[in-house]
């Protein structure tokens, strides 16, 4: 898994490519964590590169939201294939995130 | 269970992708439809190796986890094994009530439940068994009662 990181207007975007799991989980967490310490507020995680979140990855934007919105901030996420939207949908994390189609709309007004 | 394919897996949970991957190339072979093998079988047995090594034996690279996959006409069945202490599945809350959706942890029992048709556990609690039924179709059908 590897993740890019971009500014667009005053929202962080987070593109993850590949597999967001147990295994590396701890790295997108520290990257969020930094940027929120540096002030950022607005953050969109973007899933259209990414295979499979398994339920440690799902714990952890579940543990970064919850971190940023104490903070005053929000956690939107973007482009979650078939897959992905059943696996929020099954544990209904679908209603604690704004889920956008792709990461333009994501952005739209944030 | 005399598996067709069994693995021992150090623990270290970066290795637990690979694993999963190769299980999956062992698999591929089988008439399962290929979309419930990518996300039913592949999302249960990534949360059981998880459970394995996280909870089961702590993380202890020391320990090894047992993988024992058994492909026939009809069903596909992967046993996880670890050398902890075991624990009681039925102790996990269910995380999708509301009280809970914001908790970090205690998805992945809940997942193989969902997505796989049998999911059942040894007295001990440090074994797991995931069975998939090939003759039923696409992916996510609801599996076992939660």
């Amino acid at each position: 898994m590897s993740f890019q990181v971009s500014k667009v207007n005053d929202v962080t975007l987070i593109e993850v490519e590949g597999q967001l799991i147990v295994g590396n989980r701890q790295e997108l967490k520290q990257g969020v964590l930094d940027k929120l310490e540096g002030g950022d507020l607005k953050f969109v995680v973007d899933f259209a590169n990414t295979g499979y979140i398994d339920s440690s990855g799902l714990g952890v934007l579940v543990s970064l939201s919850k971190k940023i919105r104490e903070q005053g901030g929000e956690l939107r996420l973007s482009s979650l294939n078939e897959d992905l939207r059943t696996l929020f949908e099954l544990t209904k994390l679908d209603t604690l995130f704004r889920i956008a189609d792709d990461k333009d709309q994501a952005l739209e007004g944030f | 269970m005399d598996g067709d394919l069994v693995l021992e897996i150090p623990t270290d949970v970066h290795s637990i992708a690979g694993a999963v991957d190769y299980v999956m190339s062992r698999c591929m072979a089988c008439q399962v439809h290929a979309k419930k093998l990518n996300l039913n079988f592949r999302v249960g047995l990534t949360e059981a190796l998880s459970n394995a090594m996280m909870y089961g034996n702590g993380h202890d690279p020391s320990k090894n986890v047992v993988v024992e996959l058994a492909m026939s006409e009809g069903r596909l069945e992967a046993t996880v094994r670890d050398q902890g202490a075991g624990f009681d599945p039925t102790s996990i809350p269910d995380p999708t009530l509301p009280e809970n959706r914001s908790r970090p942890c205690g998805r992945g029992v809940f997942l193989m439940r969902e997505l796989l048709d049998e999911v059942s556990y040894n007295d001990q609690g440090n074994e797991v068994t995931l069975v998939l039924r090939l003759e039923s179709g696409g992916a996510f059908e609801g599996g076992a009662p939660a």
